[in-house]
C-alpha cells in the first residue's frame, strides 16, 4: 500500500494572503494527502520545528509579499541546522522568475509560478514519492 | 532502531516524530520500538478532549498549554481529524490555534488524520502516546474529532476526559441524548459569556443528576470557561488537579489503565490470530469459494462454517 | 396562429421556433449561461420596470433616494471620479518621488501603500520585519519618515487616502502633525483611511488586537474626526479584499455592507448619532470582469445601502445613506503569463466601475502578478482612466446602462441575494460573530474553491493560462525593491531616536498606556500627542498589544 504522504503548508513572513494557499491544501487532500495547514505569520522557526514535529515529506511555502529571498532560503538554512535536510522544500506565490535560479541555489527545490495547474504540483510530489525517507 | 528508541528516551525531537510516523506507517520495527520504550512508560497524565466541532477544544488546549508550561511542565498534544473517505487525505488544522508554542522545546505537537479509524482517535494515536510518555511529557492531551457520537475509544486511552460543550449550538440536548454524555469526566461549558450558557449548565446537571441518582458523590465537576479571553482556565486546572489525585488515591485510575492494557492486548492478540490463519490458510482466497457455495444454496450458512472450522483445527499445524 | 401581444407568450414561440430550429443542429456553447459568480444568464432578458411607480421605487434619480442611479445629480458631468492609484514602496523619498510623477501625469488624488511591517505596527528594526521592508509598499517607523513622505505635496490642495487598518489611528496622528508643520489646519484637510478591521479578520490579514478593542479605535476615531477633522472620511468598508479572497460578487457586497452595519451599530451604542458620523463612511469595491455584473453589483450596492441606512438606523440626513465608494480593478483576475493582456483586462474593469458610479478608481498595471509596477505600467494604468473618461463617451449621461433589461434583472437579482446574507448574519448575532463562527469565511473559501476548480478544468477560460498560451514568454522588466532596504531604515529610526526627547517620549507612551486601560478615553489625541514626540510606530502599538492583546486566527478550512 502506497504510504501517505505529509505536506506542510506554511506562510512564513507577515503576508495576509492566503487564498492560494488554501486552496492548495484543500486540492492536495483531494489528491489524498495529509496536509497541515499552519495560517498565516508563520515565522521561520516556527515552520521548520512544526516541520519535524509532524514528520512531514514536503513543506510548501506561500509568499506574496516579496519577502521569499529572505524568508525561503532561511527555512532551508534551519531546516539544515536541525538535520531536516530530507524535507523537500518547494515555493509558490508572486516570485519574479529572476529570482528562481537563486532560491533554487539556496536548496529549494522548485517554484510553482502564478498560474501553474494543480496537476503539476502533484506531478511533483508523485516524482518525488521515492525520496522521502518515513 | 533501537538507536530510535534511545534517541527518543532522550527527548530527541526529530527522533519522537519518527517514531510516531513508524506507529502510523505500521512498520514492522514499531513492535521492537514499543517494547524499547514501554519500561519508561506510566508517568506522564493522558486527556481526552472531545466535544462538538467549534466548542473551542484546540483554544482551550492553546490556554491550557501556556499556564501548564509556566508551572515547567512538558505538554504533548495529538490533534487528530476526519480523512476523506473519498481521497484518503486530510487537512489537519487543529494546530493553528496552538502555533504560539511552536518553538517552546517543551510543547511537542502532532496532527493525526483517523485513516479511517473509527472511534475518534486514530489507530496510531494509542503507540503514539506511549513514544511520547516514554520520551519525558508530563500531560499528554488526545483532542479528538469530536462528532458527537464516536469517540468512544478516547475514554479508554484517557484517564480523564474532558467534555467541552458550547451553549447555542443547538445540539446540546441531541449530544446527551446520544449517550455521549457518560465518556466525560469533567464538563467544560465554554464561550460562557454567550446567551444560554447558564441554561446548559443546568442541564447537563440535570442529566448528570439522573445517572448519579444513587451515587451522588460520583458526581462529575463542571467548569465554565471563556478560553479566547482566558478566563476560567486556572480553574479548570485546579480541577483537573483534584480530579487526577482522587482516581489515583482510590485505585480507580490504575483500574482503568489495566483496563485498556487488557483491551490492547486483546485486540492485538486477535488481530495477530487472523493475521496468521489468513496468512496460513489463505482464508480470502477460501472464503470466494465458500460464499459461490452458500449463494448458490449448495451449502448453508453455519453448517458451513463449524464445517470449515473443524476441518482447519485439523488441519492447521500451528507453527 | 393568431400572434399574442404579450412579450412572455411570444418569446415562448420564438423559443419553441426559430431558436429551436438552430439550436437543433448548432447547439449553444454551453448548457447554462452564468456570471462570472454564477447568477443564471438568459438568452434574452426582457422588461421587467414597465411603470413610474416602479420606476421612482427602483430607481429613482441621481442624488436621490434610493440613489440607484448614482449619489450624485450630476456625476461626471459636473467632475470626474477621481483617478487615484494606489502607490507606495522602498523609502519615503522614492514613493515621495512616485507620487510627484504620478500627479505630472494627471493623477487627482494620492493613496498611501505601506509595507506589510507598518501596516501591522511593527518597526523595520523589528524581528517580524525580515525581508518584508519597503517590499509591497513605503516604510514608516516615525513622523520623519511622514514628513519625508509628503515633502513638496501641499496637504490642502491634495485629497489622500491611506491604505492602512489596525494602525490607522497612528497613520492618521501623523498626517495630522505632519499638516500642522505645513501649516495646515486639520480642519481643512481632505482624505480616506481605510480603518476597517472586520474584513480584516475575513480576508486579508493586517490585524494587530482583537474586535473589541479595535471596534474602539474606530469608534474613536469617528467621534474625533467629526468634531476635528470634518473633512476626512474615517472609513473605507471594503470588499475589495473579500472579492480577492475569491467571494461572489453577491458576497463582496453582502459582507461589505453587513460590515458597514456592524460599524454604525458600535457607534450607535458608544452614543454618537447616527447623522453625526455617517455622512463620512465611505466603500471600496472590486471591479471584475463581468462587465454588465459589476454595473449591476454598484447599483445594487447602493440601493440596499440607502434602504439600510433609512430603514435600519432611521437616519435623516440623505447624505448618510448614500454609498460613495472607491473601486479597485480587480488583481487576482490579472496573469502572469502575456502580462500585456492585462492592459484589457484593466480596461474592461474601468469601463464596469465608470459605468458603475465609482467616485474614485484605482488601475492596476499589467505587472500586478510579477511585482509592483514600473512606471511605464503605472502609466499606462492611469492613461486608461484617462481614456475612458475623455474618449469613450460613456460619462455623458448619468447611469446609461439603466433600462438595459438584463443589467436591472442583475441588479434586482444581486440586491435580493444580498438581502439574504444581510439577515443571516444578523441571525448569527453579527459581522463579529458570524467571522468568529468561520460563516463568512466559509462563504468566500467555497466560492474560491468552486471558482478554481473550474479554471483547472478549463470551464472558466483565463486567456493565456489555460487557453491561447505561449511556450516562450518574453521576459518582463519589473520593479525591485533595493534589499538594503530595512538597514536603511533602521539607521533612520536610530537617528530619529537620538535627536527627539526621550523623557517626553516616554510620557506620553505612559499616558497613552492608561488612556488604553479606560474604555471611555478617547486615545487619538494621545496618540497624536505621542507621535508628535516621534514615538514610532512600533513603540505606540507595543504599548497597545500589551493592553489589548492579539487576535489570534482560528478558522480554518
Amino acid at each position: 500500500m502506497k504510504k501517505i504522504i505529509r505536506i506542510l503548508i506554511a506562510k512564513p513572513g507577515l503576508d495576509g494572503h492566503d487564498r492560494g494557499a488554501k486552496y492548495v491544501a484543500r486540492a492536495l487532500k483531494d489528491a489524498g494527502y495529509e496536509v497541515i495547514y499552519t495560517g498565516i505569520r508563520q515565522t521561520p522557526e516556527a515552520i521548520v520545528k512544526t516541520a519535524i514535529q509532524e514528520d512531514v515529506d514536503f513543506i510548501g511555502l506561500s509568499l506574496l509579499s516579496g519577502a521569499h529571498n529572505e524568508l525561503f532560503p532561511k527555512v532551508v538554512r534551519l531546516l539544515h541546522e536541525q538535520q531536516a535536510d530530507d524535507i523537500i522544500v518547494l515555493g509558490g506565490g508572486v516570485i519574479p522568475d529572476a529570482d528562481i535560479p537563486q532560491l533554487k541555489a539556496s536548496g529549494i527545490e522548485t517554484i510553482f509560478t502564478p498560474g501553474t495547474p494543480i496537476s503539476d504540483v502533484i506531478q511533483f510530489i508523485e516524482a518525488n514519492r521515492e525520496r522521502v525517507s518515513r | 532502531m533501537i538507536d530510535l528508541a534511545e534517541k527518543v528516551l532522550k527527548g530527541d525531537v526529530r527522533a519522537i516524530a519518527r517514531a510516531i510516523s513508524w506507529i502510523e506507517n505500521n512498520r514492522p520495527e514499531k513492535e521492537h520500538l514499543i517494547d524499547a520504550l514501554f519500561p519508561h512508560c506510566g508517568n506522564a497524565q493522558v486527556w481526552g478532549i472531545t466535544g462538538p466541532p467549534g466548542a473551542g477544544k484546540s483554544t482551550l488546549l492553546d490556554k491550557i498549554i501556556e499556564i501548564e508550561r509556566r508551572k515547567q511542565k512538558k505538554i504533548a498534544v495529538i490533534a487528530v481529524d476526519p480523512s476523506s473517505p473519498f481521497s484518503g487525505g486530510a487537512i489537519l488544522g487543529d494546530r493553528l490555534r496552538m502555533q504560539s508554542h511552536a518553538t517552546d522545546e517543551g510543547v511537542f505537537i502532532r496532527s493525526m488524520a483517523s485513516r479511517g479509524h473509527l472511534g475518534g482517535v486514530a489507530q496510531a494515536t494509542s503507540g503514539a502516546i506511549k513514544v511520547l510518555d516514554a520520551a519525558g511529557f508530563d500531560l499528554i492531551a488526545i483532542e479528538t474529532i469530536g462528532v458527537g457520537q464516536t469517540e468512544i475509544e478516547v475514554v479508554g486511552l484517557s484517564d480523564i476526559v474532558l467534555l467541552v460543550l458550547v451553549p447555542g449550538l443547538g445540539d446540546e440536548i441531541q449530544a446527551m441524548k446520544a449517550g455521549v454524555m457518560e465518556i466525560g469526566d469533567i464538563f467544560i461549558v465554554n464561550k460562557k459569556d454567550r446567551d444560554g450558557a447558564l441554561k446548559l449548565k443546568a442541564e447537563i446537571e440535570y442529566v448528570l443528576g439522573i445517572q448519579f441518582a444513587d451515587y451522588p458523590e460520583k458526581m462529575k465537576p463542571i467548569v465554565m470557561t471563556v478560553a479566547s479571553m482566558n478566563e476560567g482556565i486556572e480553574e479548570l486546572l485546579t480541577v483537573t488537579d483534584d480530579y487526577f489525585l482522587k482516581i489515583s488515591n482510590d485505585g480507580s485510575l490504575q483500574d482503568k489503565r489495566k483496563t485498556y492494557l487488557k483491551s490492547e492486548i486483546r485486540q492485538i492478540f486477535m488481530q495477530k490470530v487472523s493475521a496468521h490463519v489468513n496468512h496460513k490458510y489463505k482464508f480470502e482466497n477460501r472464503l470466494d469459494e465458500w460464499v459461490d457455495e452458500v449463494y448458490q444454496k449448495k451449502k448453508r450458512p453455519y453448517s458451513l462454517i463449524n464445517e470449515k472450522i473443524n476441518l482447519f483445527l485439523r488441519e492447521c499445524n500451528w507453527l | 396562429m393568431p400572434e399574442s401581444k404579450h412579450i412572455d407568450d411570444q418569446r415562448r414561440s420564438w423559443e419553441s421556433g426559430i431558436v429551436q430550429k438552430v439550436t437543433d443542429k448548432n447547439p449553444e456553447r454551453k448548457r447554462e449561461f452564468t456570471t462570472g459568480s454564477w447568477i443564471p444568464v438568459e438568452r434574452v432578458h426582457l422588461p421587467s420596470i414597465t411603470t413610474d411607480v416602479e420606476y421612482t421605487e427602483k430607481l429613482g434619480f441621481p442624488g436621490e433616494y434610493p440613489f440607484t442611479r448614482g449619489v450624485q445629480p450630476t456625476m461626471y458631468r459636473g467632475r470626474f471620479w477621481t483617478m487615484r492609484q494606489y502607490a507606495g514602496f522602498g523609502t519615503a523619498e522614492e514613493s515621495n518621488e512616485r507620487y510627484k510623477f504620478l500627479m505630472s501625469q494627471g493623477q487627482t488624488g494620492l493613496s498611501i501603500a505601506f509595507d506589510l511591517p507598518t501596516q501591522i505596527g511593527y518597526d523595520s528594526d523589528d524581528s517580524h520585519s525580515e525581508g518584508e521592508v519597503g517590499k509591497v509598499g513605503v516604510a514608516i517607523d516615525t513622523l520623519k519618515d511622514m514628513e519625508i513622505l509628503f515633502d513638496g505635496i501641499p496637504l490642502d490642495k491634495v485629497s489622500t487616502s491611506m491604505t492602512i487598518n489596525a494602525p490607522a489611528a497612528v497613520l492618521l496622528a501623523m498626517y495630522i502633525a505632519v499638516a500642522e508643520k505645513q501649516g495646515v489646519s486639520r480642519q481643512d484637510i481632505n482624505g480616506t483611511i481605510q480603518n476597517d478591521i472586520l474584513k480584516e479578520y475575513m480576508a486579508r490579514g493586517t490585524y494587530i488586537f482583537p474586535p473589541k478593542p479595535s471596534l474602539r479605535l474606530i469608534t474613536n476615531i469617528f467621534e474625533y474626526c467629526a468634531k476635528e477633522v470634518p473633512k476626512w472620511n474615517t472609513i473605507s468598508i471594503s470588499g475589495y479584499h473579500i472579492r480577492e479572497a475569491g467571494s461572489t460578487a453577491v458576497q463582496e457586497v453582502a459582507f461589505t455592507l453587513a460590515d458597514g452595519i456592524e460599524y454604525v451599530k458600535t457607534a450607535i451604542k458608544a452614543g454618537m448619532d447616527v447623522d453625526a458620523f455617517a455622512d463620512r463612511l465611505s466603500f471600496f469595491f472590486n471591479s471584475h470582469n463581468d462587465l454588465l455584473e459589476e454595473v449591476a453589483k454598484f447599483r445594487a450596492a447602493r440601493r440596499v445601502w440607502a434602504k439600510i441606512m433609512k430603514e435600519k438606523f432611521h437616519a435623516k440626513s440623505p447624505k448618510s445613506m448614500m454609498l460613495r465608494f472607491h473601486t479597485q480593478t480587480g488583481g487576482s483576475t490579472l496573469t502572469a503569463q502575456q502580462p500585456d493582456n492585462n492592459i484589457v483586462r484593466v480596461a474592461i474593469q474601468t469601463l464596469a466601475a465608470v459605468l458603475g458610479g465609482t467616485q474614485s478608481l484605482h488601475t492596476n498595471s499589467r505587472d500586478e502578478a510579477l511585482g509592483l509596477p514600473t512606471e511605464d505600467a503605472v502609466r499606462i494604468a492611469l492613461r486608461t482612466q484617462q481614456i475612458v473618461a475623455y474618449e469613450s463617451g460613456v460619462t455623458n449621461s448619468i447611469d446609461p446602462l439603466a433600462g438595459s433589461y438584463l443589467v436591472e434583472d442583475l441588479t434586482d437579482k444581486i440586491e435580493s441575494e444580498v438581502w439574504k446574507y444581510i439577515d443571516k448574519i444578523e441571525e448569527l448575532g453579527g459581522m463579529v460573530r458570524a467571522i468568529e463562527n468561520g460563516f463568512v469565511q466559509k462563504e468566500i473559501q467555497d466560492a474560491a474553491y468552486k471558482y478554481q476548480r473550474e479554471v483547472e478544468s478549463g470551464e472558466r477560460v483565463i486567456i493565456g493560462v489555460n487557453k491561447f498560451t505561449v511556450k516562450q514568454e518574453t521576459p518582463k522588466e519589473i520593479l525591485k525593491v533595493d534589499p538594503e532596504l530595512r538597514n536603511i531604515q533602521i539607521r533612520k529610526i536610530g537617528e530619529a531616536r537620538k535627536t527627539r526627547n526621550s523623557e517626553a517620549v516616554k510620557t506620553r507612551l505612559n499616558q497613552l498606556r492608561n488612556g488604553a486601560k479606560h474604555p471611555e478615553v478617547n486615545l487619538i489625541p494621545l496618540i497624536l500627542d505621542a507621535v508628535r514626540e516621534y514615538a514610532t510606530l512600533g513603540e505606540i502599538c507595543n504599548v497597545l498589544r500589551e493592553e489589548f492583546g492579539e487576535y489570534q486566527e482560528s478558522i480554518v478550512l
